[in-house]
């Protein structure tokens, strides 16, 4: 990896993304309920003002509005907190957008315990599980500044609903550049035999020093990023876990409804092995520093590696 | 149509009816061979409980055959309890969760605009239905992006599942609330074809969105539905069916001697 790539937020890929993809298509227009400076879709309000609506402190009237662009033939961007574009308007997103099965792309920021001191009004811990269950919607979980711009560059010519997230904090790179798309979404970047590890957005990058970390005490882990969390690939996941015969999952968000579960479900239906699941354990977050937050509620490369020879050693 | 489903929503459907009537046979510029005519108007039913009016409607001008309303509800059928656009052609949008059509209908007035339409949007939606915070979200938004062919249609019927709206849940005065909000907006006698025509047509020619207040009555035309909230989700029996229709073909026929006097 090249020096001069210093950590960078994946939303604000998101924002170079989609005045990108504002640039190249007329059919994009794109939503913000007052939070288009955190979200970054301000780059695209700066520059294509006249396809970016605004609506103020009003998330479900937004996810709606958005609704009736796509029926009428745009593809709209809509962003806000992922806490916000979940839950206060799920309804909307339900009935208005999935159902349907219209192209809006909900592009949600601050995802997770990283947004910090603002606590857990602001922290989503259960977006990717509420997303996970509307049938039709595309769920995708970037791990870094790259892969995130290629997820949304990918996304305009996708069919039917997609919640993307993205987050806060910076992050390393784990992409030198933009990959041409996300695949199928799992992407095997360490080869091992002993456990498989399934990580997803920030986690990513700490499940390869974690799996760093099990090489040295002779644990061959074979790590995979997933970021398309539905729908999952399922060969991916079923050809890892039957080489390792055992895995475990990371991700910032609650052990219920997320990545770990869905790939328990995987595992279960096609090769049942024992999974450990690392995340938030069906709780709600609190204020504190990005790095303070993820050492209190363990999410670390420390945590990922001692519940790795855990589960390797009861599966044995 | 509700009686051979056996569940559905009667009162509603009758208070909107000449409201509907007015829009699909007299008002709407559309073209039911061609339902994606990217010029048409578009009636967007915000209270989607009340799909059996939509259904006889477009059935009526030509989108579907008038035969295929006896599915209503029914497995296997396209005519679902609530509208839904992928499954019934000339549906706009899908609803049923009410207070999200006005909303949705901003964007499809915007898409409009961005892409130089002709076409205007006739929104119908409920007393009851205005009790969601979401329609003030909208009407807000609407007003604030000058929205010139957007003309919502709220059916006052003055009830709701659980009474009158006035002791569940007031939301009037209606007409000063969207003023308040930077609507025209006007009251209307929503049984008068005369004042429903006229005042569709008057707000396509208003600067901003419009939103006419029609009076109606729950249940109108059925003697022993009228003004009842008990008839806002139940299916009539047999007889109760005959009964109304008989009612409902003597007006008829009153109307047609009326209109050839006139």
């Amino acid at each position: 990896m090249s020096e001069e790539l210093k950590p960078r937020a994946t939303r604000e890929a998101y924002g170079a993304a989609l005045l990108e993809l504002g640039k190249l298509h007329d059919d994009v227009v794109a939503l913000d309920a007052d939070l288009s400076g955190s979200t970054m879709s301000k780059l695209f309000a700066a520059q294509v003002p006249e396809r970016f609506f605004n609506v103020g402190v009003a998330e479900a009237n937004m996810m709606s509005i958005a609704a009736g662009l796509a029926i009428s033939g745009k593809i709209p961007y809509a962003s806000t907190f992922a806490v916000f574009a979940t839950g206060r308007a799920f309804d909307q997103v339900r009935q208005g957008i999935a159902q349907p099965k219209l192209p809006v792309r909900i592009c949600a920021s601050h995802g997770g315990l990283t947004v910090g001191e603002d606590g857990c009004s602001h922290q989503s811990v259960e977006d990717i599980g509420l997303m996970r269950m509307l049938p039709n919607m595309k769920v995708v979980v970037p791990a870094d500044y790259n892969q995130t711009y290629a997820a949304v560059m990918e996304s305009y010519d996708t069919p039917g609903p997609m919640y993307i997230r993205t987050g806060r904090p910076l992050i390393p790179f784990l992409y030198e550049k933009p990959p041409a798309g996300l695949g199928a979404g799992a992407d095997v970047l360490r080869a091992g035999s002993d456990i498989s590890i399934f990580a997803c957005g920030i986690m990513v990058k700490k499940a390869l020093e974690a799996a760093e970390e099990l090489a040295k005490r002779d644990i061959s882990a074979e790590v995979v990023n997933i970021s398309i969390i539905k729908p999952i690939d399922v060969d991916t996941v079923a050809a890892s876990i039957s080489k390792t015969g055992c895995a475990v999952t990371a991700e910032e968000h609650s052990i219920i409804g997320g990545l770990g579960d869905a790939v328990m479900e995987v595992s279960a239906e096609f090769h049942p092995v024992r999974i450990g699941r690392l995340g938030i354990k069906d709780v709600f977050g609190k204020s504190g520093s990005p790095n303070q937050l993820l050492e209190e509620f363990q999410l670390t490369s420390g945590h990922l590696t001692g519940l790795a020879e855990q589960v390797l050693a009861s599966s044995k | 149509m509700v009686s051979e489903a056996g569940s559905g929503h009667p009162g509603g459907s009758l208070s909107s009816a000449d409201i509907v009537t007015a829009l699909y046979f007299h008002v709407l510029n559309h073209r039911p061979q061609e339902p994606k005519w990217p010029e048409r108007d578009r009636f967007i039913l915000s209270k989607g409980h009340c799909a059996p009016i939509l259904y006889a409607a477009l059935a009526r001008s030509g989108y579907f055959p008038v035969e295929e309303l006896e599915g209503l509800r029914k497995i296997d059928c396209s005519l679902q309890g609530h509208p839904d656009m992928n499954k019934t052609t000339g549906v706009e949008i899908s609803s049923g969760s009410l207070g999200q059509g006005l909303s949705i209908s901003i964007g499809i007035a915007l898409a409009m605009r961005l892409d130089k339409q002709p076409g205007h949007v006739f929104t119908l939606t409920g007393d009851g239905e205005s009790q969601e915070g979401e329609i003030w979200e909208a009407a807000m938004a609407a007003a604030h992006y000058k929205l010139d062919h957007l003309t919502v249609i709220v059916d006052c019927n003055g009830l709701q599942i659980d009474g009158f709206t006035k002791d569940i849940m007031n939301v009037e005065p209606l007409t000063d609330k969207y003023e308040a909000f930077g609507w025209t907006a006007r009251s209307i006698d929503g049984h008068d074809f005369k004042e429903i025509i006229e005042a569709l047509e008057w707000s396509r020619t208003v600067e901003g969105p419009v939103a006419i207040v029609a009076r109606t009555v729950k249940g109108k035309g059925v003697s022993f539905m009228e003004n009842q909230a008990g008839w806002h989700g139940k299916a009539p029996t047999d007889e109760q069916e005959a009964q109304a229709m008989v009612e409902l073909k003597e007006q008829e026929k009153t109307l047609a001697s009326e209109a050839q006097g006139a």
